[in-house]
């Protein structure tokens, strides 16, 4: 029973990382119809600047400091995300191809830029002490960063939910998910959302990013691309567009995948593509997904 | 004097020439029927005004030029619009698709529920599961709630069951009192009793313009629109 816990917590963890990743590609395709290949870079460029900012400022890695380069992860991945959608993206707005070969060109030169930077080994993350703790419930240890992934994801849930729901900004996304041009015709800026849209999913994959460099022992250039491949699964499965469907992909295929790696070793990735495959054939708008225009 | 003034607008879709070198204007304070068979540019005429097709040629508002400008600067410079086939919102609520359309600092709410005070009663249901005549009160009710210079309404009563074409009808006749309109129907018992001046199309260019008298000549309307007098 305690590995049976311990393996659902964790693949509730692992869930949570990829929430990070996938809501922001969601909202961004759901809004706009833009197949963001850039976003793996966001996750890089707010990893490499939470891990810059916890090494050059803080010698000695203390609660806060762990907790404000989480922050600065997530602002750096938002601002990088802002400035790739005004100047290359705001250009190319409904050609989708060439959109999808400029984000594509985004993150190869991003990633050629970060390595030129800081080097292309993985560079260790410092993480508070409690990090690799673990605590006891029932008569399972789960390790504490599990927790810290579910609480952060949470609480972006909630930030994520709150604008969405409750200000003229969210609302505008929302109608422009369903129907952007008709939100045009009602006389809204819809420019104005999708800015808004790029820097919240530039700034969850920022969180994400660092998260993640904690997660996987190290961040380097090019760790994303397997997050971004399993970011785009789960907005399949969950839906384009659909915060709450990429919650309830990423949590369906973080679980699955753990149990499935643990009791039939090696066949979790396999699972996935099964679940991704079943849901293209018989659900292809995804989960919770809506039709857009 | 023209609130609306098209000139030699030209749509172009995937190679096709939609609309031929349109021309036409609508007075102020009155309502201008568009007419024409099916697929003769009509809706394609009205979006290319709003700017959602791209297009050559010139629109002025007002004796203002708006030909150049987004969508959304146009909607906010005047026009308003009631697409054809509702386009609400379907998954945001009756009361968030109206608030969704404010533009102005005190937005015409006693208006829009006065034409329709089952919106009110439905405020937070969500749009998607109203019947097609509700949905349409909603995609009327927002238009409304701006001061619009003309409004553009495309096809209001496609669709619905008679006793709720009845009610929009009844709703845009009490509209078209003080509001510049140029509208297109084919229901032609609504555009009698609404219209002054009538538009009509065919192949993508406008064929007549002039006064709506022209709707009781029999041959006139078999003609142009391929229905009889009494026909809708």
């Amino acid at each position: 029973m305690d590995t049976f816990l311990l393996i659902g917590i964790t693949g509730i963890g692992l869930g949570a990382l990829y929430f990070l990743v996938a809501c922001g590609l969601s909202l961004i395709y759901g809004l706009m119809g833009v197949l963001n290949f850039a976003h793996g870079a966001f996750l890089s460029v707010g990893a490499f600047a939470g891990y810059w900012f916890a090494v050059k400022l803080f010698p000695v890695t203390t609660n806060l400091s762990f907790a404000l380069s989480i922050l600065i992860g997530g602002i750096a991945g938002g601002l990088f995300a802002l400035l790739v959608e005004q100047l290359v993206i705001k250009r190319l707005y409904n050609r989708h191809i060439d959109q999808a070969l400029v984000t594509v060109g985004v993150s190869l030169v991003a990633a050629a830029m970060l390595g030129g930077w800081f080097g292309h080994d993985p560079l260790l993350l410092p993480t508070p002490t409690w990090w690799y703790n673990a605590i006891q419930i029932g008569d399972a240890f789960i390790p504490v960063d599990r927790l810290l992934y579910i609480g952060v994801s949470l609480l972006m849930l909630i930030l994520f939910v709150i604008i969405l729901r409750f200000t003229r900004i969210g609302l505008v996304i929302r109608a422009g998910v369903e129907n952007r041009t008709m939100v045009q015709a009602l006389g809204i800026n819809v420019k104005l959302a999708f800015s808004t849209v790029f820097f919240l999913g530039g700034l969850a994959a920022g969180v994400g990013g660092v998260l993640i460099a904690g997660y996987s022992g190290g961040v380097s250039p090019y760790f994303s691309g397997t997050w971004l491949i399993y970011g785009f699964i789960v907005v399949v499965v969950g839906g384009m567009g659909s915060l709450g469907g990429s919650a309830l992909a990423a949590l369906l295929i973080g679980i699955s995948r753990q149990y499935v790696n643990y009791y039939a070793p090696g066949l979790g990735d396999f699972v996935v593509v099964i679940l991704l495959a079943l849901v293209l054939i018989f659900r292809p708008q995804g989960l919770l997904g809506k039709v857009a225009h | 004097m023209s609130a609306l003034s098209v000139k030699d607008l030209r749509v172009e879709i995937n190679g096709s020439q939609i609309l031929k070198g349109v021309e036409f204007d609508v007075r102020e304070n009155s309502v201008t029927a568009l007419l024409g068979r099916n697929g003769v540019g009509k809706s394609s005429t009205l979006k290319a005004i709003l700017g959602i097709y791209a297009h050559t040629g010139r629109v002025d508002l007002n004796g203002r030029d708006i030909t150049k400008e987004q969508t959304y600067r146009i909607v906010q410079s005047g026009i308003g619009y009631i697409p054809e086939d509702r386009e609400i919102f379907a998954s945001l609520t009756v009361k968030e698709n109206l608030s969704l359309a404010e533009l102005d600092d005190s937005p015409n709410y006693e208006l829009a529920y006065s034409l329709f005070p089952e919106l009110k009663e439905r405020a937070n249901q969500r749009a998607g599961t109203l019947s097609g005549g509700q949905q349409q009160m909603v995609a009327i009710a927002r238009a409304l709630l701006n001061k619009s210079q003309i409004l553009l309404v495309d096809e209001p009563t496609k669709g619905l069951a008679p006793r709720l074409v009845t009610e929009v009808a009844d709703a845009l006749a009490r509209i078209a009192k003080n509001t510049t309109m140029l509208i297109v129907e084919q229901n032609l018992a609504l555009v009698r009793r609404i219209a002054k001046e009538i538009v009509v199309m065919d192949q993508g260019s406008v064929v007549f313009a002039g006064g709506i008298e022209n709707l009781n000549d029999e041959d006139f309307v078999h003609r142009h629109l391929g229905v009889s007098v009494r026909g809708h």
